[in-house]
C-alpha cells in the first residue's frame, strides 16, 4: 500500500518554547485506519493541526497525497477533513447551514442529496434545521463530523472522536468508520480508549512526549499480546534447559531458579499439561508456578512512562 | 481560484446579517435621525449656509460617512472576530483557500451591509432636507470604496482583537475622532490655519470631502486626492493582511 500522508522530521516549537514535537516522521497508508494513543500532552493535537494547516511547523515537511501541505496546499487540504477534538460551532446557525458551509469553503459545488446522506448517517437528519447551540454535547460532535465530511475527504483526522459520547453513540460512530473505511477513506483517530484502537483500528502509533514511541501491525501487536508466559520456579537451579525438554519454547529465568514457557494463549491446546508432565520426567522440583500477560496497556505505560503531563 | 469559498463565506455571512437585519439596519437609522435633528434643524437653524448649501443639507454626507465607517470597520471585525473566540477558525485554516479568499468573502459580506446601511440613511435624510445629488455615479463609488476599505480595516482589527474590549476600543478611541474631526459638521476652511494642517493629516477627511464633492461639488481637497487616498489606504490594508497570513500573526500558532 502506497502512503497517503507522509510526515518527514516534523519538529514543533510553541512560540513559549516548548517543544511540542520532537522529529516526528509517519507513513500513513492509503486506506488504513490509524490509532494515535498518547497521554494528555503527548503532541497529538499538534501533529494534525500541522498536517491539517492550522499550526505552522518549525521545521520538517508534510504531504498529503503527494502534494506538499505548503507549497501545494490548495491540493493537499482538499484532500483532508478534520474533526478538531474542541467542539467549535457557531451557536446561532443552524446544521444546515453549518455543513453547506463547510463544503463550499472547501470548493465544492452544491449537493443536497449527499449532505443529505451524510446527515442521515449521523442521525442528524431531524435535527437539520435545529440551531447548533439547542443541541447536545453528542450532537454537536456528530455536526463537526458532518461538517468534516461535507466535502468528501480522502482522509480523515478525528482528534478523539468518541469523548463524551455515550455508548450506542459510540457504537454507531464506529459503524460510520467502518463505512467511510470500506470507501476507501483513510482514517486517523486518537483516543484514550485502549479498546477503540484494539477495535476500530489497522496499525496503531503510540506517541509520548513528542515522540513517536512506536508504529505497529494491530494484529502482529496483539499477536504479541496473546502471548503468556508461564514461570515455573524451581527448587534446585539450573544451567540451562535440560536437553530433554528442548522441543519447547523455555528459557532460564533469575539465575536459573525459574524456567519461562511462551505459549500462546489463544490456542486450544496450550502444551502445558504435557510439559509439566515432562519438567516431573525430566527430575525437576517445582516449586510455584505463575502465569504473567502484557496487554496493550503494559506497552503503552511501558512506553510513554516518565513522561511529563 | 477558489470561487467556490469566496460564495460559501459571503452567503454564510449574508444570511447572519439577515437573522439580525432590525438591529442591524434600525439602530444606525435611529442616531442618524438624532443627528438631523439636533445638528440639522436645532443648530442649523441658527447657522447660515456652508458655502451656499443650507447646513442641514452639508451635514449629510458627513453624517453618512460617519455611520458608514463605523459600520465597516464594526462589522468586519466581528465577522472573522467571531470564528477566533469560539474556535471555528480552524475550519478557515485547514481550508484549501488563500488569505485573499478569505478576506474577500468576509470584507465583500461586511461591505455590502454598511453599503446597504449607506443608502439606507441617504433615503432618511431626503425626508429631513433638501438634497441634490450631483454626480450619483461619483457619490455611489465614493461610497463603495469606503465600505471596502474600512471593512478591510475592519478585518484587520478583527484579527488584532484579543477580546471584546479591544474590539469595541477601536472603533470608539479612534475611529469616532477621525471621523468628527475629519469634516463631517464642518467645512475645514472653517478651522484655523494650524489645525488645518493637522487636518490633512486625517484619511477620513479625504473621504468626507470626495463624497461631499459628488454631492454639491464642493470640496476641501481636490476630487483625484480624495480617490487616491482611498485607493492608497486600501492598498495598505491589504498588504497589512497579506503579511497578517503568511506570518500567521494572532491567528496561527
Ligand atoms: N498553542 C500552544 N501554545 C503553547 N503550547 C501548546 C499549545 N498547544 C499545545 N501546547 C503544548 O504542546 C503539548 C502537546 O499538546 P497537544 O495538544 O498536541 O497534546 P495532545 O497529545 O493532543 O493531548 P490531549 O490528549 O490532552 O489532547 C502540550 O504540552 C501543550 O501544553
Ligand atoms: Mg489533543
Amino acid at each position: 500500500m502506497s502512503s497517503i500522508v507522509s510526515v518527514q522530521t516534523l519538529n514543533k516549537t510553541y512560540d513559549g518554547g516548548f517543544r511540542a514535537l520532537k522529529d516526528v516522521s509517519l507513513d500513513i497508508r492509503d486506506g488504513e485506519v490509524l490509532a494515535l494513543l498518547g497521554p494528555n500532552g503527548a503532541g497529538k493535537t499538534t501533529l494534525i493541526s500541522i498536517i491539517c494547516g492550522i499550526t505552522t511547523a518549525t521545521s520538517g515537511k508534510v504531504s498529503v497525497g503527494g502534494h506538499d501541505t505548503i507549497g501545494e496546499y490548495r491540493a493537499a487540504r482538499a484532500l483532508i477533513g478534520l474533526v478538531p477534538q474542541e467542539i467549535n460551532l457557531e451557536p446561532f446557525e443552524t446544521v444546515m447551514n453549518t455543513v453547506m458551509f463547510s463544503r463550499g469553503l472547501f470548493g465544492k459545488g452544491r449537493d443536497d442529496a449527499y449532505i443529505e446522506r451524510v446527515l442521515r448517517q449521523l442521525s442528524l437528519w431531524d435535527k437539520r434545521d435545529a440551531q447548533t447551540k439547542e443541541l447536545s454535547g453528542g450532537m454537536k460532535r456528530r455536526v463537526l463530523i458532518a461538517k468534516a465530511l461535507a466535502h468528501e475527504p480522502r482522509v480523515l483526522f478525528l482528534d478523539e472522536p468518541t469523548a463524551g459520547v455515550d455508548v450506542e453513540l459510540r457504537r454507531e460512530m464506529w459503524e460510520t468508520m467502518r463505512d467511510l473505511k470500506s470507501h476507501g477513506v483513510t482514517i486517523i483517530l486518537t483516543t484514550h480508549y485502549i479498546e477503540e484502537a484494539e477495535l476500530m483500528a489497522d496499525r496503531i502509533g503510540i506517541m509520548a512526549g513528542g515522540e513517536i514511541r512506536l508504529v505497529r501491525e494491530k494484529a502482529e501487536l496483539m499477536a504479541e499480546l496473546g502471548r503468556k508466559q508461564l514461570v515455573i520456579e524451581l527448587s534446585t537451579n539450573v544451567e540451562k534447559v535440560p536437553e530433554a525438554l528442548s522441543g519447547y519454547d523455555l528459557s532460564v529465568g533469575r539465575d536459573g531458579s525459574e524456567i519461562v514457557y511462551h505459549y500462546d494463549s489463544r490456542r486450544d491446546r496450550t502444551g502445558i499439561t504435557k510439559l509439566l508432565n515432562d519438567l516431573q520426567a525430566a527430575g525437576l522440583q517445582m516449586r510455584d508456578v505463575r502465569t504473567e500477560q502484557s496487554s496493550l496497556e503494559d506497552i503503552f505505560v511501558d512506553l510513554t512512562q516518565g513522561d511529563a503531563r | 481560484m477558489n470561487l467556490t469559498a469566496i460564495q460559501a463565506i459571503y452567503v454564510f455571512e449574508m444570511k447572519r446579517t439577515f437573522r439580525t437585519l432590525l438591529q442591524s439596519v434600525v439602530a444606525p437609522v435611529m442616531s442618524t435621525s438624532l443627528y438631523f435633528v439636533v445638528f440639522g434643524a436645532a443648530i442649523g437653524s441658527r447657522i447660515d449656509q456652508v458655502e451656499g448649501v443650507s447646513y442641514g443639507a452639508f451635514i449629510v454626507p458627513g453624517l453618512i460617512m460617519l455611520t458608514v465607517l463605523t459600520q465597516s470597520v464594526t462589522n468586519a471585525a466581528f465577522g472573522i472576530y467571531f470564528p477566533k473566540f469560539i474556535g471555528t477558525i480552524y475550519e478557515l485554516l485547514s481550508a484549501p483557500a488563500s488569505f485573499a479568499e478569505i478576506t474577500a468573502g468576509y470584507v465583500l459580506a461586511a461591505a455590502t451591509k454598511s453599503f446597504a446601511i449607506g443608502l439606507i440613511i441617504l433615503v432618511t435624510a431626503f425626508f429631513f432636507v433638501d438634497l441634490e445629488i450631483r454626480h450619483p455615479v461619483w457619490m455611489m463609488a465614493f461610497l463603495m470604496l469606503t465600505c471596502l476599505s474600512f471593512s478591510l480595516l475592519g478585518f484587520i482589527i478583527g484579527i488584532w482583537a484579543r477580546n471584546f474590549e479591544q474590539l469595541q476600543l477601536v472603533p470608539l478611541l479612534v475611529l469616532q475622532p477621525l471621523i468628527f474631526l475629519g469634516g463631517a459638521f464642518y467645512s475645514v476652511s472653517m478651522l484655523p490655519d494650524a489645525w488645518q494642517a493637522v487636518t490633512y493629516l486625517n484619511p477620513v477627511v479625504y473621504l468626507v470631502s470626495g463624497f461631499r464633492w459628488s454631492f454639491y461639488g464642493l470640496a476641501d481637497v481636490p476630487v483625484l486626492i480624495s480617490l487616491l487616498a482611498i485607493v492608497g489606504f486600501s492598498g495598505l490594508c491589504i498588504a497589512t493582511i497579506g503579511w497578517i497570513f503568511k506570518t500567521g500573526w494572532r491567528i496561527r500558532d
